[in-house]
């Protein structure tokens, strides 16, 4: 029992950041129906900012954190501009390749600035500790991912409710054309959505950076996030929410038990997210939360 | 309607054929190498021009079918010492097979959920050659004989060259074909409006699957040819990157176009080159990391470029060419 709150408890840490990295893609694509490849190169990059900032040039956490949110929002203003913008209207498939390309480009970028190899964590980030309860002890790394995580979702949720930008956003969301038509840009609206897109994914890097250290292959926390983004249904916020929730438990519980009888030392960790999309896509396209949509021709 | 249809048509294949074909008389090791890999990419992503180009089943994982017919020719080969013509058709018919059980999904889905699903195919194949240690050596991979054909060994880098030439271009004269026959028509209807093609009478079960088993037919022959180049099979040969790579191919050439593939593949591997050639150079001038940034950099602007400024790709600006020859002097 021990050992399964244990793997619970980890895996809502994880589950929280996975959250956070499928949100991001899922504000994208509301406000302007394109699907972010890419996302997973935003964290990778977080988290080598947060390994520059942290260990590197010594700042405190509060300042590296600013420090990796400015260069996050210039990065979203210089994809939407340059990349983006020229598709608008453009096919579907033309901007997953766009996204796709700009993957592999910032993959490069990393390579070439950081080397991609793997930099551990050696602390930086504050610290709370917790008494272990009842034999399951919570890592301060996770309880800082989990606290971290939970603020940026509060805050993006108030920005969606509470001001004029989110509402603009909102409306983008259902209909562009009435928005341009009440006089909102659309574009401001498109470059906003990329900014805080770019802002989380970057934040959730510096949160894995500090769960598991950095290298090149976080990326592929991308590609994982998707799976949690088909759960929560592609439209759904909150769906995001509880599925990243879901699938960071279930990836911890499933491999704690199944990895020991598979050949090969399991690996299931790596492999079990792509299951779960499987089976949700032939079961439950639209998954738990998302909108079916009704096609006419 | 033929395919070659002027003397001139025939004369520049004729010149073209010889020039491939008497490559190795000239050419160094180096060369031979990288033209041998390009004609098994050329297989592979004609395959994936089949699925994604005229069938519109966008697929990124292209390579982890390829890891299914390579491994499979893999073990007939070395396991159950079939011969080499037995086994790369064997190694297409698993990848095809294969292609089937992860085409499934797209009679539900489509554009990204069907990207999804074949990105889950891709991670999920590779995951289980790796598990299978017991066939497949796991993740240290397993040696593979040298092919024989009728008892004439395929030893040296030339006579696998032409091998594979061969086969690149039965590939290529299959693929032009076979999207003039009636089930590449059904192909494009269902890629133009897939519904409206169930409407007039498209059986989409039948073509969508038929789409995915001649694309990964050629993803598997692709990957049996590449283990046999190097007599080795490996899960690292087939990596995701790849799959990603074979998309950008095809937006390079051009998507539904078969000479736009070629085009694709030896643009983007030019380019591979290139960097390759120049990254140490560089990586000497400037930060050594350059070196093995250089070719991701560098694909993936000239693939941004022409996402911006030449959608149709490569064969686009060919016809362009065509025609102005065609109307010269009344060309504009």
């Amino acid at each position: 029992m021990t050992f399964f709150l244990q793997l619970v408890v980890s895996g809502v840490g994880l589950g929280m950041i996975y959250a956070l990295i499928a949100l991001g893609f899922v504000i994208i694509l509301k406000c302007s129906k394109a699907f972010n490849i890419a996302q997973g190169q935003f964290v990778m990059l977080g988290g080598y900012l947060g390994f520059t900032f942290l260990l590197n040039f010594h700042l405190p956490a509060w300042i590296s954190l600013l420090a990796a949110i400015a260069i996050g929002v210039v990065l979203g203003l210089a994809i939407e501009r340059l990349a983006l913008r020229p598709l608008v209207g453009q096919s579907v498939l033309s901007v997953i390749m766009m996204t796709i390309a700009l993957s592999t480009v910032l993959e490069g970028v990393g390579v070439l600035i950081w080397g991609g190899i793997y930099e551990p964590y050696k602390g930086g980030l504050p610290t709370f500790s917790l008494p272990p309860v009842g034999g399951v002890s919570i890592s301060p790394e996770t309880l800082d991912g989990i606290i971290l995580s939970a603020i940026v979702v509060i805050a993006l949720m108030g920005i969606f409710r509470y001001t004029k930008i989110g509402l603009a956003m909102r409306a983008t969301a259902e209909d562009e054309k009435v928005v341009q038509s009440v006089g909102i840009k659309v574009t401001t609206v498109y470059a906003i959505s990329w900014v805080i897109a770019c802002v989380v994914g970057v934040v959730s890097g510096m949160l894995l950076y500090s769960i598991s250290g950095v290298q090149q292959t976080m990326s592929d926390i991308g590609l994982k996030a998707f799976a949690v983004v088909l759960l929560g249904g592609v439209d759904s916020i909150g769906g995001a929410i509880i599925a990243g929730i879901i699938l960071g438990i279930l990836e911890n519980v499933a491999p704690g038990y199944l990895d020991p009888l598979l050949p090969s030392g399991g690996g299931l960790a790596n492999v079990f997210p792509f299951i779960v999309m499987i089976v949700v896509l032939i079961f439950k396209p639209h998954g738990l939360f998302g909108t079916a949509r009704i096609e006419r021709i | 309607m033929a395919i070659f249809r002027t003397k001139t048509q025939w004369l520049l294949l004729l010149l073209l054929l010889v020039f491939v074909f008497t490559m190795p008389l000239y050419s160094s090791d180096k060369t031979i190498t990288t033209v041998t890999i390009i004609g098994i990419t050329i297989i592979s992503v004609l395959g994936l021009n089949i699925l994604t180009g005229y069938c519109g089943q966008i697929s990124m994982g292209h390579a982890g079918f390829m890891a299914v017919g390579g491994y499979t020719a893999a073990v007939l080969m070395a396991k159950l010492h079939l011969p080499f013509l037995v086994s790369v058709p064997a190694a297409g018919l698993g990848a095809g097979i294969v292609g089937i059980i992860f085409g499934l999904p797209s009679l539900k889905i489509k554009g990204f959920y069907l990207i999804m699903s074949t990105i889950a195919a891709q991670f999920i194949v590779i995951w289980l050659i790796i598990q299978m240690r017991g066939v497949t050596g796991g993740a240290d991979g397993m040696s593979v004989p040298r092919p024989e054909i009728f008892g004439l060994a395929i030893t040296s880098k030339a006579s696998y060259f032409i091998l594979v030439m061969i086969l690149t271009c039965l590939a290529t004269y299959l693929a032009k074909n076979i999207v003039r026959t009636r089930v590449g028509r059904a192909f494009i209807a269902i890629r133009d409006n897939d519904l409206a093609a169930e409407v007039m009478g498209v059986n989409l079960l039948y073509y969508k699957l038929t789409a995915f088993f001649i694309g990964c037919v050629y993803a598997g022959v692709a990957g049996s040819l590449m283990v046999n180049y190097i007599h080795f099979a490996n899960t690292e040969q087939f990596p995701f990157i790849n799959s990603v790579w074979y998309l950008g191919m095809l937006i390079v050439g051009g998507m539904g176009s078969t000479v736009g593939v070629i085009f694709g593949v030896v643009a983007i591997k030019l380019l591979e080159q290139l960097a390759t050639t120049i990254g140490p150079v560089l990586a000497n001038i400037f930060v050594p990391q350059v070196a093995a940034s250089l070719a991701l950099i560098l694909d993936g602007l000239v693939i941004i470029l022409f996402l911006i400024f030449e959608p149709r790709g490569l064969a686009h600006r060919w016809e362009m060419i065509k025609a102005y020859y065609r109307r010269w002097p009344f060309s504009q």
